[in-house]
């Protein structure tokens, strides 16, 4: 017999009232703005569009705001948001050779064209509480030096000069969409990369963490790491032609990974990739590594049964927003569900003869 | 186009109301915010993959002398659209001539600054090894 209830009503309508209380909290400490939130938490807003997988700070400092700093609530609000926007079409690929780099390091060569530029990066602090900033937000303006004009080259594209490394051959292939098409094994490495750069950051950290430790493990050096702003461009249909529609700052990480060469390729370097929206440099080094151990296939290497070789597994659990919805469901009303369950183990219990064991007791 | 579509917000409709008045339109296409799919390739240079979306506004625009402008911009900005399909279609009548100087010159010098002041911020941090000298000579 199925009894539908009804309910509950007034109850939820008072608790949204208190959670939006509680949002506010103490109305004598000044409200804060979404401009503050974009300008001051820059690094949250940046986790929010990257794992939303919409570039917008306005919208993803607005969804920081509503969800009360939680960023899985603020990422699940921004992808909400994003299947009510009509798309208008798909830009031509970025191109982050041109990338005005705020940032570009390489852990693998010293000396190299355009330079080590550290950027506004948290290395080499010493990650001790700085008590200034609770009494005053004033800072000093950066010194600047004269840039040089000049391109910043990919390091891999010296590797490549010498056959060092594999190449990354150009493609026109179009790509599948996962927002469009569900998910589905196998993945091919687009598909994979779209995957991995909207992934959980932790979960993304966790299984590249895994394959340091020696779960398929493939020695991973940062050849680069750059960040910076790139120009979109697009096609629009009215014109005939592609113009830049923006910019968006991204998070790029090649790796260059030992191999030891195979019956048809000879001994050399091969490379994971991560690019990521925004200042997000741990994601975008934690999914370059995951990239690399997911294409132990291609690179005819070993499966060693490691987790992060598993694009199965990866794939269909590195998604914050699927994981999230399914883990919370179980705290909703299962009422009907648990008294068949409730119902079964009263019998189960009588055909085992427990009701007799607990009389004789009694 | 470029120009109109990376200029920060409002600027482009106070130098085109520093510059001339409005002329008049008919919308072809009201104002719309949707969203781009931003492509780039893997290993920056080999086969591309979908990276995620951005917001654009885009809109389309007659004007009385009949020149249509077109204008898709990065963020859901209605009214800065409005005034880069202005700006676009008003390029194609005799207020290019006044709309060059007084518009998209600033335009592209204060972007140019924006941009070669965080290079200069960046430049500061480039690193310059030495060596360091061991004392026996």
């Amino acid at each position: 017999m199925y009894v539908a209830v009804k309910g509950g009503e007034r109850a939820i309508e008072n608790a949204h009232a208190w959670l939006a209380e509680e949002r506010r909290g103490d109305t004598d400490i000044a409200e804060l703005s979404i401009a503050q939130i974009r300008e001051q938490l820059s690094l949250a807003v940046n986790r929010v569009m990257a794992e939303g997988s919409l570039f917008d700070p306005d919208l993803a400092a607005l969804a920081i705001k509503q969800a009360r700093g939680d960023l899985i609530e603020a990422i699940f609000l921004i992808r909400a948001y994003r299947t009510t926007l009509p798309r208008f079409g798909t830009s031509t690929p970025v191109d982050t050779g041109a990338m005005a780099c705020d940032r570009r390091i390489s852990a693998t060569f010293k000396d190299l064209p355009g330079g080590q530029v550290l950027g506004p990066t948290f290395d080499y602090t010493h990650r001790l509480l700085d008590f200034k900033l609770a009494a005053d937000g004033e800072v000093p303006e950066a010194p600047a030096r004269d840039a040089v004009p000049g391109d910043v080259p990919h390091v891999t594209d010296f590797l490549n000069r010498e056959g060092l490394i594999e190449e990354a051959p150009h493609d026109d292939t179009p790509p599948p969409d996962l927002t469009r098409e569900p998910l589905e094994m196998p993945a091919d490495r687009a598909l994979r990369l779209q995957a991995l750069t909207r992934a959980d950051e932790g979960f993304t950290l966790g299984l590249a963490y895994s394959t340091q430790r020696g779960y398929a493990r493939n020695h991973a050096f940062v050849g680069e790491l750059r960040i910076g702003s790139v120009p979109v461009e697009m096609e629009i249909p009215e014109l005939g032609f592609a113009i830049e529609v923006g910019e968006v700052v991204l998070t790029e990480c090649e790796t260059v990974n030992q191999f030891k060469g195979s019956k048809t390729e000879p001994p050399q370097f091969t490379r994971g990739y991560g690019l990521v929206f925004g200042q997000t440099e741990r994601k975008a080094i934690s999914m370059a590594l995951v990239d690399r151990a997911l294409r132990w296939e291609e690179l005819g290497e070993d499966n060693v049964g490691a987790p992060a070789q598993d694009a199965e597994f990866v794939l269909y659990h590195a998604d914050n927003i699927q994981a999230t919805g399914f883990l919370e469901h179980i705290k909703l009303p299962h009422y009907v569900d648990f008294q068949s369950e409730l119902e079964l183990v009263r019998k189960l219990r009588r055909e085992a003869g427990a009701d007799q064991v607990q009389e004789a007791a009694e | 186009m470029s120009l109109l579509a990376k200029a920060p917000e409002g600027r482009v409709a106070a130098l085109l109301d520093a510059a001339m008045t409005r002329p008049g339109f008919t919308w072809l296409r009201a104002p719309e915010t949707g969203s781009t799919m931003v492509r780039a390739r893997a290993g920056g240079t080999g086969a591309p993959f979908n990276l995620g979306e951005m917001t654009v506004t885009r809109c389309a625009l007659t004007l009385e002398t009949g020149e249509v402008g077109h204008a898709y911009i990065q963020g859901r900005r209605k009214d800065d659209a409005e005034v880069a399909a202005l700006v676009d279609a008003l390029m194609q009548t005799n207020a290019a001539d006044l709309l060059r100087p007084k518009l998209l010159a600033p335009l592209q010098d204060e972007l140019a600054t924006a941009k070669s002041d965080r290079a200069a911020k960046a430049a500061a941090t480039k690193v310059d090894f030495f060596t360091m000298v061991r004392g026996e000579d």
